[in-house]
């Protein structure tokens, strides 16, 4: 029963990722990702000090509204101070992910947050953190049910704003000329990203999230042109490195996390090679 | 003050190691920021830092010691490894180099972390402090680290100044340097190399996450300062000496403060003051420049005011209220009574009971505009063969700008004028006739 757990947590991890980092990929934000799964760290961290619980949904909106502002410093740093992209977006993560170790630091004695656990999480452990209602039925892992309402509100947010999301994405001046608000999608955009990076954080760690929103993206632009190919091949290659890192970690004996990441890698490279293959012929 | 006193005269061996420690990794990422910098990969160093990771547990594994250059030698090559994936990444597929760095990074750091969790699980004693390297342990150098920190250091230095040219050359204009004949392939990889040997060396003191902000911080503040290469390099290091000297003392003066997390506080303050501060560059001084310009445009565009008005009533020394003046030329009260303050001030205008008149420099001021706008009329409709009512807006533009000098030329070539485009006179007062 644990396998199943933790391959569920991992593929809904995996799913969630997958779609929002086909997004982000055409949009050439990858990085912004990445940045964003660092930059929530003081996010997590003060409101943890005000609710003292990793779980609460204040939690998840604290750490969500500083992945939004992770995005408008970026964006004003690169506008305002005309310092080039690459640069605002090391500069914006480096700084809030140093000041969350330092608030960590700060008030090591009333915090009880995992410095590693919040870089490479624990997946393991998410099958002991049930949910038991009071008639005393066992609800599964609490972070299943977390990971698996921000995939459903993705889901919703996807079938309703696909044409938004999709025009802004590929021609955002036609967009804008349809009577699209481009600002408005990029935000909930990044706004999506924030949030599925915090509800994944504590089982799957940041470097898991990273690894789920770009492997399982950059291997489906491989291999089609086509968006909504690129979802459903994204979200395939996502669950299937979720079920194959699983195994390889139980036969190392090693991080479930870490296999998981590795095994985006692995099929990224299958693909590469069968499209640099491909191409020659 | 008296930790002060102690801290500055590096009298105990261990801060004494923490900070040269520091101070040297900081010279070495400070020299090597600029380059990645200004080549747009500056994002490069947070894949080798992460890349990093696998390497160190595999030369662990092989050699069974915690020894600093073994495991540098396997943080090289497994970083170097990287390096060479993004770009093969990016060259042969339809991927941007943002996501074939951002796909390294997290592949190669999930092996480090599963190699890193084996080595744990198998229990072998040396293994304690090896994960260190994910937060930096700083406060925790050794005479040997700074041996190495020091020989890095001195390659850095020695390679970027015997091809100094060249490696300027890559920098700013790869193509440029391609048709020079320059080996750019060849110089690329001693350029990556060497800042491969940087994040290796540096992600010691400040960990895997921070480590890009040690390349980039100190390198794009000095880009506000200067355009200089020579420049950006020599400020970039000592902005990088200071960050990391001030971000040592601060965690020296705070027990259980972490040194990474301040340096990188530190470098970020100095980078964004440096942002808001820098002549020229700098967004307060940009935003100066910017109203110094509005300003202009709006006296200039009152004075014409005052001279339409006196060219209808054949009188330039009439006084007018503000009301006249907005139905000569509609602006925000708000607007117009600033520009009319800095007129008064400037000694352009007069401030009297019956309203606001020109002084003598206040009209050869605004004489001038006028004249340029009509001299611009003219040009556009004579020599342009724009229609007379379509040159109005164009000159609306450009009458602020027009030098002394492209004004004699105007004069020159249409002949000294009377009259432009609408039959009126080009205005000029005494003093311009005298010229």
């Amino acid at each position: 029963m644990d396998a199943f757990w933790i391959i569920l947590t991992g593929s809904l991890v995996a799913l969630n990722g997958a779609l929002l980092g086909s997004f982000l990929l055409l949009r050439r934000m990858s990085l912004v990702g990445d940045a964003i799964s660092h930059a929530v760290l003081p996010g997590i961290v003060v409101a943890y000090l005000f609710t003292a619980s990793l779980t609460s949904p204040f939690l998840l909106v604290g750490a969500a509204l500083t992945g939004l502002a992770t995005t408008w410093i970026i964006e004003t740093l690169n506008q305002k101070a005309r310092l080039q992209h690459d640069a605002a977006i090391g500069l914006t993560f480096t700084l809030l992910f140093a000041i969350g170790v330092i608030l960590v630091a700060t008030f090591a004695g009333q915090i009880d947050l995992d410095m590693d656990c919040v870089l490479y999480g624990e997946i393991a452990y998410v099958p002991l953190d049930t949910i038991t209602l009071a008639s005393g039925l066992d609800m599964g892992p609490k972070q299943v049910w977390t990971l698996g309402s921000v995939f459903v509100g993705l889901i919703i947010l996807l079938v309703t704003g696909y044409r938004g999301l999709s025009l802004t994405t590929f021609d955002a001046g036609y967009a804008a000329a349809l009577g699209f608000n481009t600002s408005f999608w990029h935000y909930a955009l990044m706004g999506a990203v924030s949030l599925s990076t915090v509800a994944a954080f504590e089982s799957v760690g940041a470097i898991l999230v990273v690894a789920f929103l770009v492997g399982p993206a950059a291997t489906a632009f491989l291999l089609t042109r086509s968006l909504k190919w690129m979802l459903l091949i994204a979200s395939a290659v996502g669950i299937a490195s979720a079920i194959s890192g699983y195994y390889l970690a139980l036969w190392l004996d090693g991080s479930i996390s870490g296999a998981m990441a590795l095994m985006t890698g692995v099929i990224f490279a299958v693909a590469f090679v069968w499209q640099m293959v491909a191409k020659r012929q | 003050m008296n930790s002060l006193s102690q801290f500055l005269s590096l009298s105990d061996a261990n801060v004494r190691y923490v900070v040269i420690g520091c101070v040297l990794l900081g010279i070495s990422s400070g020299l090597m920021g600029v380059y990645t910098l200004l080549r747009k990969r500056a994002l490069i160093g947070d894949a080798i830092a992460h890349a990093v990771l696998p390497g160190i547990c595999i030369a662990f594994m092989l050699s069974g010691v915690r020894n600093t250059w073994v495991l540098f030698a396997g943080a090289v090559v497994t970083g170097s490894l990287a390096v060479y994936l993004v770009d093969l990444i990016t060259s042969r597929s339809r991927l941007k180099p943002d996501a074939a760095t951002a796909l390294v990074l997290s592949v190669f750091f999930g092996a480090g972390i599963l190699l890193l969790t084996i080595i744990q699980s198998s229990g072998n004693a040396a293994q304690s402090g090896l994960d260190k390297f994910l937060f930096g342990k700083a406060a925790a150098m050794l005479p040997e680290d700074l041996w190495l920190f020091g020989v890095v250091l001195c390659l850095v230095v020695t390679v970027l100044l015997s091809g100094y040219k060249e490696f300027k050359l890559l920098a700013f204009d790869k193509g440029y340097a391609q048709s020079q004949g320059i080996p750019v392939k060849a110089l690329e990889m001693v350029l990556s190399t060497l800042t491969v040997l940087t994040v290796a060396t540096g992600i010691q003191a400040v960990g895997v996450v921070l480590m890009s902000s040690l390349l980039i911080a100190p390198a794009a503040a000095s880009r506000y300062w200067t355009h200089r290469l020579s420049g950006m390099l020599v400020l970039s290091a000592i902005m990088a000496t200071l960050g990391a000297y001030i971000g040592a003392f601060i965690s020296y003066t705070k027990p259980g403060m972490p040194t990474g997390p301040w340096i990188v506080v530190v470098l970020s303050c100095i980078t964004l003051a440096s942002m808001l501060l820098a002549p020229n560059q700098g967004v307060l001084a940009r935003y100066l420049q910017r109203r110094k310009h509005r300003n202009k445009i709006l006296q200039e565009n009152i004075l014409k005011a005052f001279f339409h008005l006196g060219e209808k009533k054949n009188n330039q020394a009439l006084a007018f209220e503000m009301e006249v003046l907005r139905q000569q030329r509609d602006m925000p009260v708000a607007r117009l009574k600033s520009g009319l303050r800095q007129l008064v001030r400037h000694g352009s205008l007069l401030d009297t009971n019956e309203g606001y008149q020109l002084t003598r420099s206040g009209l050869e001021a605004a004489t001038r505009v006028v004249r340029l706008h009509r001299l611009w009329e003219l040009y556009l409709s004579r020599h342009l063969n724009i229609a007379p009512d379509h040159v109005h807006e164009d000159a609306e533009g450009i009458e602020h700008l027009i030098t002394p000098e492209l004004e004699r030329e105007l004069e020159l070539l249409l002949d000294s004028p009377g009259i432009d485009p609408h039959d009126s006179q080009i205005p000029y007062t005494q003093k311009d006739r005298n010229r």
